[in-house]
């Protein structure tokens, strides 16, 4: 748009205009008005009360307690009048309130002797009677967090995110004295590798999504995030015009490190919910299923040595995350945010997919290989076929 | 934990890793499972946050909060004595003729502390009038439903077909605004009940359409301290279980506000069992044993000196029992699901002099003592050497 047009189109909507622009929207809220004061002719449409209750989280601070944050999803107030546990009415307290607003949240804390490794169920019972269930399958005392259990979530997430991506890029050296062709591959194999974090990272959002409350509209959430991210490092891509490879390895870095946040995440819930539940076999498997997210960083910039001092920030952008992931995880889970951030993942994912694979294209277009060859697509299926059976490790 | 973090971790598969590899088991998963709502004009009252444990050897066990006695219209501790005797006259052949009213009404009633079930109601009460009368007696019941379905009042007693409250016998079921005149004399003696017959059977009695027919021998029985508890339960959320357990329908009630009685003296209790969902109900007394009279239709105890006994639905009886020291002495159903569900209680015995502090504690009065001593409509039957 010209400057001129500008000036002319601010020009039209100056002054009495702006009236123009509020009519419809007073026009609106006279409606509102009466349809609330008088219904409308709306009356005969109302119908039953609709109750709905989400729990959030359950947590067993210490023997004898259980206390559960619930959030209200549903179209009106809700009153929790009673509280079973086990098909027991037990006494409780309501943090703020027993009546959650439309999107209010609770927290509510029972004083009921659980019993360790077993089952229990909660049930909320609302001033209608409608009932909402939050189950505990194995009763573990929640974490308390102190200094050592710091320590050992950090630690978690450094065997988890740092160490692989640091021993991958022990690669490097390695791959600088590939052949043409033989690089060819192992940047193939990159795209193979970020196609199956795509995917992964895509099932895990969508999972956390399907589960939010229901205002939050979960998948389509993940799905506008994404391309949002997505378009936004695009942009940023087209207008700065060619890419350097140290900045397709940081990108690389950053998509991996949203994953790995996913993933530190998962770890450090698990933890939360028993220490027994994390062996450090586990933590092995993931630590190899990560290895090569190391190779996929380094390999943009075999062309370049960018020093080591950018090798350590890759590392650390990268696996970082899987630390950080994993002391949210394990005290301050918030499924909402777990769900942007995975979906933010998964669009630079996609965007560094891209960016590699223009490589790819621009190397096989120097070497006067077709775009899809046998090399850079048996890359792509070993990149795949690496991550899909590591993955072995950690799936059960 | 939410359940967002139990699906994905089920993917990634961390708990069952857990708990196949390690000896330990993995950790708190839940399930978050709404279930629907269901009309009801009236809205809750406010929260309850405030405790109040029904025992203190249960810790933290039972309801919080209190019912609202007023509004609900009625109250379970007047429930366990007014006997409702009728209009008394004298028929030409010489029979007491006991003539009632009774409506049907829709009524939201609170059930438990803060908790609403949308009832169906004889008089706008949850058990509905308790009938008391001699046997021979004749009952003239006029029927008005004012409900919003059809209902019909049927009788565990001894009647003509025509007068059997059920579909297909004489007007079968009675529809809204219309009314019917049920009569017939009052046989056998007993601990009886009513209910409505209309169909489906299931709903119209769960919804609370019952209640206490207590016929006295025309001999009389021993004096006594009488209650009438019928044992009821509410499916607050209509999937076909019930949330709530009671005695006269308020969850825990009588564990709130236990029932006095004096050391010594004999204690009358009219049971019934009107639950519905569950194949039975049972009562167990504390610290004591009774005299079990199955349906009140005897005058010597068909069991003796136990403290426990089971009832199916419709199925009551009379229990017969003194405790000889002070003490809150509990009683509930040794179901312990129902007892945890609202099904529990405690009579506060106490020494005659102490009695008069334990009425006021639970806000009753001379009127409830005389109510409950003197309800039988015939002289009590007093054996030489008692
Ligand atoms: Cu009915």
């Amino acid at each position: 748009m010209s400057t001129k047009t500008q000036v002319e189109l601010s020009k039209r909507v100056s002054g009495a205009g702006w009236l123009l622009v509020l009519a419809p929207l007073l026009l609106l809220g006279i409606i509102l008005a009466l349809i609330v004061t008088t219904g409308g002719g709306l009356r005969e449409l109302a119908g039953p009360p609709v109750e709905k209750l989400t729990v959030q989280r359950v947590i067993l601070p210490e023997p004898g307690m259980i206390q559960i944050e619930v959030i209200n999803d549903g179209p009106q107030p809700v009153t929790v009048a009673q509280v079973q546990v086990d098909d027991a009415y037990w006494s409780f307290t309501a943090e703020p309130s027993t009546t959650l607003p439309r999107l209010g949240r609770s927290t509510f804390t029972i004083p009921y002797p659980w019993v360790a490794e077993e089952a229990h169920v909660v049930r909320l019972v609302s001033g209608l009677g409608a009932t909402f269930d939050a189950e505990i399958a194995v009763a573990v005392e929640s974490p308390r967090p102190s200094a050592s259990l710091f320590l050992r979530f950090a630690l978690v997430g450094l065997y988890v995110g740092i160490v692989p991506v640091m021993l991958g890029m022990l690669w490097y050296p390695f791959m600088r004295r590939l052949s043409n062709a033989a690089m060819n591959f192992v940047l193939s194999l990159t795209v193979g590798l970020l196609i199956f974090l795509a995917v992964s990272t895509w099932l895990d959002a969508t999972e956390f999504a399907a589960e939010l409350p229901a205002f939050w509209q979960g998948v389509p959430m993940v799905l506008f995030v994404s391309l949002i991210s997505l378009g936004t490092l695009l942009a940023l891509s087209s207008r700065r015009g060619e890419r350097t490879p140290l900045q397709v390895s940081y990108l690389i870095a950053l998509g991996i490190g949203l994953h790995n946040l996913g993933e530190g995440l998962a770890i450090g819930a698990a933890f939360s919910l028993g220490e027994a539940a994390l062996g450090s076999f586990l933590v092995l498997g993931f630590t190899l299923h990560n290895i090569t997210e190391g190779v996929a960083i380094a390999a943009p910039v075999v062309r370049v040595s960018p020093g080591l001092k950018h090798f350590v920030a890759l590392a650390v952008l990268a696996g970082g995350p899987a630390i950080v992931g994993t002391l949210l995880g394990g005290y301050a889970f918030d499924p909402v945010l777990a769900t942007v951030f995975l979906a933010i993942g998964i669009g630079a994912i996609v965007q560094v997919i891209w960016e590699v694979g223009k490589m790819v294209i621009r190397d096989n277009a120097r070497a006067g290989r077709p775009a899809v060859n046998w090399i850079s697509l048996s890359g792509v299926v070993a990149g795949v076929a690496i991550m899909y059976f590591t993955a072995f490790l950690v799936k059960f | 934990m939410s359940q967002s973090m139990r699906r994905f971790l089920s993917r990634r598969d961390f708990l069952r890793a857990g708990a196949a590899g390690a000896a330990g088991l993995a950790g708190a998963a839940l399930l978050s499972q709404p279930s629907i709502a269901r009309p009801l004009a009236q809205g809750p009252g406010s929260g309850h946050t405030g405790h109040s444990p029904y025992a203190m050897e249960h810790g933290a066990a039972g309801m919080v909060g209190e019912v609202d006695n007023v509004r609900n219209g009625f109250d379970p501790m007047q429930m366990l004595v007014d006997w409702d005797y009728g209009q008394v006259s004298i028929l030409p052949n010489g029979q007491t003729l006991r003539e009632y009213t009774i409506v049907a009404v829709d009524k939201d009633i609170e059930i438990a502390p803060g908790v609403f079930f949308p009832a169906w109601t004889y008089n706008g009460r949850v058990p509905g009038p308790t009938i008391r009368c001699t046997e021979g007696d004749h009952i003239r019941i006029k029927f008005v439903n004012a409900s919003v379905h059809p209902h019909t009042l049927h009788f565990h007693g001894v009647h003509p077909f025509e007068m059997d409250g059920v579909p297909g016998a004489g007007p079968g079921e009675i529809a809204t605004g219309q009314t019917f005149t049920y009569e017939f004399d009052a046989e056998p003696f007993g601990c009886h009940l009513y209910h409505c017959h209309a169909n489906p059977l299931k709903r119209h009695i769960h919804k609370g359409l019952y209640g206490a027919f207590i016929v006295d021998p025309k001999a009389g029985r021993p004096p006594a301290r009488e209650f009438v508890m019928v044992m009821n339960a509410f499916d607050t959320n209509f999937d076909g279980e019930n949330e709530v357990y009671a005695v006269n329908t308020v969850g825990h009630v009588y564990a709130r506000r236990p029932i006095p009685a004096q050391v010594g003296e004999l204690i009358r209790l009219y049971l019934i069992n009107i639950v519905e969902f569950d194949p039975i109900n049972s009562f167990h007394l504390h610290a004591e044993f009774f005299d079990y009279y199955d349906h009140g239709t005897t005058l010597e105890p068909t069991l003796r000196t136990v403290d426990t006994i089971i009832q199916a639905q419709a199925q009551r009886g009379i229990l017969e029992f003194r405790y000889r020291w002070p003490g809150q002495y509990m009683y509930h159903a040794h179901i312990s699901e129902f007892a945890e569900l609202g099904w529990m209680g405690n009579f506060n015995i106490v020494q005659p002099e102490d009695f008069p502090a334990a009425l006021a504690q639970v806000g009753m009065d001379e009127t409830w003592d005389r109510r409950s001593t003197q309800g039988a409509t015939v002289p009590w039957r007093v054996e030489a050497g008692s």
